[in-house]
């Protein structure tokens, strides 16, 4: 069977076999609400918030992210049971919840306040105990604040699943659960790899990239899709530009080579951009010393002397050397200011090294 | 890459050798961990250092830094005498087999075993797994190709892929990681001596004509130019006057730093164009100050050949300019005028040259992120999987190799093999993961990886400052004893200008890929008050 054809919402939808409800769903454009859910992982269903309706199964409530999509199935995802059960789980999620998206790091980019927003939780039903964790700061990339945690185990299982190195776990039980690391270690005592997996999936604030605290809210930066300038693989991220500084760079899931998901250099290895360390004007040595001067000044002479070498000693006196960092653009014309203009080909780079 | 990221998953063993993957490639790592943790692939990785990917391996394989060849030779063996080879694909996409195992009938895995230092049954075992899995990738990086031997190392895993029959097909393949960025791309691009864009030799005149009409030239050069390594050696006898160098820092990524020093002070005139003023710039006559990967439009083409986009976020500091800019004001003080270099119209020209990348455009290129060579019309879906039906040039040729040395042993005096790479938050010459603060933090300083025992006789701890001394220089580190290097092996990452490995490396080049030994040089180290009567070098 190449297709199989279900009802979601009223609507037929096509989809292929092995899809779950939730991705048959997405297919034909119908958002099912999740918590738990991230594309990378395998299914979970632990937090219940996509439970959806499909006719003739018992009670009926199946977790949409978890369950294959099946060949005439009748499914309803907005009722006003469903909206009432996700409600009840929103307002005890919110019951020990900090509410301080005042300041959260991750307002404007938290699946938890987009779901409260959604359905209209302003303040909780249920008055409860509410947990006092400390902020864990124990390294320079990654802050864990237990009080947002939500439990959905997105991080412990990112660590696992994608990365393969399974930092966290759920230590403690019932109400004292949290995922921590082996007996509270910091990171910077674990195995972790500072890829920023963890922090890509928490949909709340409870684990926060330290670098960009502060520097800008998700609607506050332009995000510009480019391709990680480190190594060959090629991830492709979105950096978030804010007042003409890059102030933080996120993944955009399932695109790429990374599908989202990165190394330590290139979600935080922005920060050379904007280092003093930069150069900003033309040197040219005089008297021994690398001094600024213009533009004019410095192209002038760097035509000249390439000029006269090839005047007097001929062009293959001259040699160039290309950068595996710069574009292909960039290469191409280095290459042909080389052969065409020059008239050598000594140009080479460092694909050796 | 012959095969692609995705494809990896598929294959039901993968060979990792001459890789630190999770650190250098984090990316394929990851597929690499998800074929084992979800497919139960079998991974063998050979490679002298405990890295992170022995523990997901099946079997780790800790072979001598430059004994490769007698390895692949000996599992190759195993395969051929225990009829493990699949006959079907020698017959009929391959030539050369018979001589290729005449060479190979003297390389029985007990022979391989004095080189290699591995023993007999893991070959064997090595051997079987990788030549009955029904697919088996090869992934390899600078540890198979920094080598005096580098390109027998890589025409060996050519011969063990063929021999098998795992090539052409979804989750197989010999693929080989680049190690930055753009390598992909700047080779694609003709930035290497004797080829144009596309591969197009620079010695065919129709080649040289094609490229004469486009560029408005009368004649182009018809000869081979020069690579880097012998660029530095012409450079110390005098005959290149001028070089001109775009983003490139040498000085900490080449062997033998006092060698190349020596060139460069020996130049009539060095340009250098970077982001920063790095070692290499400081001995620039004129330094020209360059846009950053985020500061420009353009593509680059990664590992597994897709060409995506780069775009500009953010305005260059001060006066810095785009590269295109810069390169084109030169071309045009000389008189040449380059016309549009903006990235789009630098793309539609590269299209119209260069067959590979002929249907690969920016608006295609919005549309589908990513387009992967060879991708030969506009109507083209690019090519995931290479060589599905025939090789390119025709039938797969078994080469024959025969095991050589590296061109450094160790010895009575330099008893250690240094064989040098990188770590996982660092980044090639550290110009820039140097300069973000939480990585530096994370890792500040470089170290010599030195195992307990040649510590223990050394008398050398943990976080100790030694010399480590080549027959070519000194560098002064702290020290890191840890299992994680075998005895008789230490490893130094080369991103440390203040103690750069790369001054201790051997200049010893490959024969065909001029590609130095970066991965073997005997050393030795020198602890206590002795160290400090060696002069060190600082990049
Ligand atoms: S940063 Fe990466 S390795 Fe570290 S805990 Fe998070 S997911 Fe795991
Ligand atoms: S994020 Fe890491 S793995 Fe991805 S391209 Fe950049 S350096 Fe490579």
């Amino acid at each position: 069977m190449k297709h199989i054809s279900l009802t979601i919402d009223g609507i037929e939808v096509i989809t292929t076999p092995g899809r779950t409800i939730l991705e048959a769903a997405a297919e034909a454009g119908i958002r099912i609400p999740t918590l738990c859910y991230d594309p990378r992982l395998e299914p979970y269903g632990s937090c219940r918030v996509c439970l959806v309706e499909v006719e003739g199964q018992g009670r009926g409530f199946l977790p949409a992210c978890a369950t294959p999509a099946d060949e005439d199935m009748v499914v309803r995802t907005d009722t006003e049971k469903l909206r009432g059960i996700r409600r009840t789980i929103i307002e005890l999620l919110l019951s020990d919840h900090p509410n301080d998206c005042m300041t959260c790091e991750s307002a404007g980019n938290c699946e938890l306040q987009d779901l409260a927003y959604e359905y209209g939780v302003r303040k909780p039903r249920f008055q409860g105990e509410q947990h006092h964790h400390e902020a864990i700061v124990d390294n320079p990339i990654i802050e864990r604040d237990y009080n947002k945690c939500v439990l959905c185990g997105r991080c412990v299982r990112i660590c696992r699943e994608v990365q393969g190195v399974g930092v966290y776990d759920f230590a403690n039980r019932g109400f004292e659960a949290v995922p921590g690391t082996p007996y509270n270690r910091p990171l910077t005592e674990t195995p972790c790899e500072f890829c920023g997996q963890c922090v890509s999936t928490c949909p709340t604030g409870a684990i926060v990239s330290i670098p960009s605290k502060g520097k800008g809210r998700s609607w506050q930066v332009r995000k510009v899709r480019t391709t990680c300038a480190y190594c060959g693989c090629g991830c492709q991220i979105d950096l978030h530009v804010r007042d003409g500084r890059i102030v933080d760079v996120s993944s955009p899931l399932m695109v790429g080579p990374g599908e989202g998901n990165h190394c330590a250099k290139g979600r935080y290895g922005y920060g050379f951009v904007h280092h003093s360390d930069r150069l900003t004007t033309p040197l040219v040595r005089k008297e021994g010393e690398l001094v600024p001067a213009t533009w004019e000044e410095a192209l002038g002479l760097v035509a000249d002397r390439i000029s006269k070498a090839v005047k007097e000693q001929g062009p293959d006196s001259v040699a160039f050397l290309a950068s595996a960092r710069c574009t292909n653009e960039e290469n191409y014309l280095f290459q042909k200011l080389a052969r065409a203009v020059v008239g050598t080909n000594n140009v080479d780079h460092c694909a050796r090294l | 890459m012959t095969n692609s990221l995705e494809d990896l998953e598929q294959a039901a063993c993968i060979l990792v050798i001459g890789s630190n993957t999770t650190e250098a490639h984090p990316i394929v790592g990851l597929r690499i961990k998800k074929a084992v943790m979800k497919n139960d692939c079998k991974l063998i990785v050979a490679e002298p250092r405990r890295i992170r990917l022995c523990y997901y391996a099946d079997q780790w394989i800790r072979q001598m830094p430059g004994t490769d060849v007698a390895l692949l030779n000996g599992m190759m063996n195993v395969i051929l005498s225990e009829g493990l080879a699949d006959e079907e694909f020698i017959r009929e996409r391959t030539e050369g087999f018979e001589e290729f195992k005449k060479i190979i009938e003297q390389y029985p895995p007990e022979r391989a075993t004095e080189i290699c230092g591995v023993r007999p049954e893991e070959i064997r075992r090595a051997a079987r797994t990788f030549a009955s899995a029904p697919s088996a990738a090869i992934v390899y990086a600078m540890g198979i190709t920094q080598h005096s031997h580098g390109v027998d190392n890589v025409i060996s895993l050519a011969n063990l892929a063929m021999l098998t029959g795992n090539v052409g097909k979804v989750g197989a393949g010999v693929n080989p990681l680049r190690g930055q960025n753009n390598v992909q791309g700047a080779c694609d691009m003709g930035c290497l001596p004797n080829v144009f864009p596309g591969y197009q030799a620079v010695t065919d005149s129709q080649a040289r004509e094609k490229f004469e009409r486009a560029w408005g030239v009368e004649r182009l050069p018809e000869t081979p130019g020069l690579t880097l390594m012998e660029m530095t050696d012409a450079a110390s006898r005098g005959e290149v006057e001028v070089l001109y160098i775009m983003g490139e820092n040498p000085v900490i990524s080449d062997p033998d730093v006092a060698h190349l020093k020596e060139a460069l002070e020996g130049l009539n005139f060095l340009v250098v164009q970077d982001i920063f003023l790095t070692e290499t710039a400081a001995y620039a006559d004129v330094v020209l100050p360059a846009a950053s990967f985020a500061e420009k439009e353009g593509t680059f083409t990664n590992t597994d050949r897709r060409v995506q986009r780069v775009r500009k976020a953010v305005e260059p500091p001060g006066e810095a300019r785009e590269d295109s800019w810069i390169i084109a004001q030169v071309a045009a003080r000389m008189g040449y005028n380059m016309g549009d270099i903006s990235a789009p119209s630098v793309m539609e020209e590269i299209a119209g040259l260069t067959p590979s990348y002929a249907g690969i455009s920016y608006r295609r290129l919005e549309e589908l992120g990513e387009l992967r060579w060879p991708c030969p019309s506009p109507d083209h879906p690019g090519t995931p999987i290479l060589h599905v039906e025939k090789f390119t040039r025709g039938k797969g040729k078994f080469s024959p190799v025969e095991y050589r040395p590296p061109a450094e042993v160790p010895d009575d005096e330099y008893p250690l093999i240094l064989t040098t790479g990188r770590v996982l938050l660092h980044y090639h010459t550290g110009s820039m993961t140097r300069r973000v603060q939480a990585l530096h933090e994370l890792d500040p300083e470089n170290q010599v990886w030195v195992n307990p025992a040649d510590a223990g006789r050394l008398g050398i701890q943990s976080g100790e400052e030694v010399g480590v001394e080549s027959r070519r220089a000194a560098i002064k580190v702290r020290a890191k004893v840890t299992e994680r290097v075998p005895k008789g092996i230490v490893f130094i990452p080369f991103h440390f200008g203040e103690s750069p490995a790369n001054a201790l490396t051997n200049t010893a080049l490959d024969p065909v890929a001029k590609i130095p030994e970066l991965k073997v040089a005997a050393v030795r180290i020198i602890a206590g008050p002795d160290k400090d009567k060696l002069s060190f070098v600082r990049a």
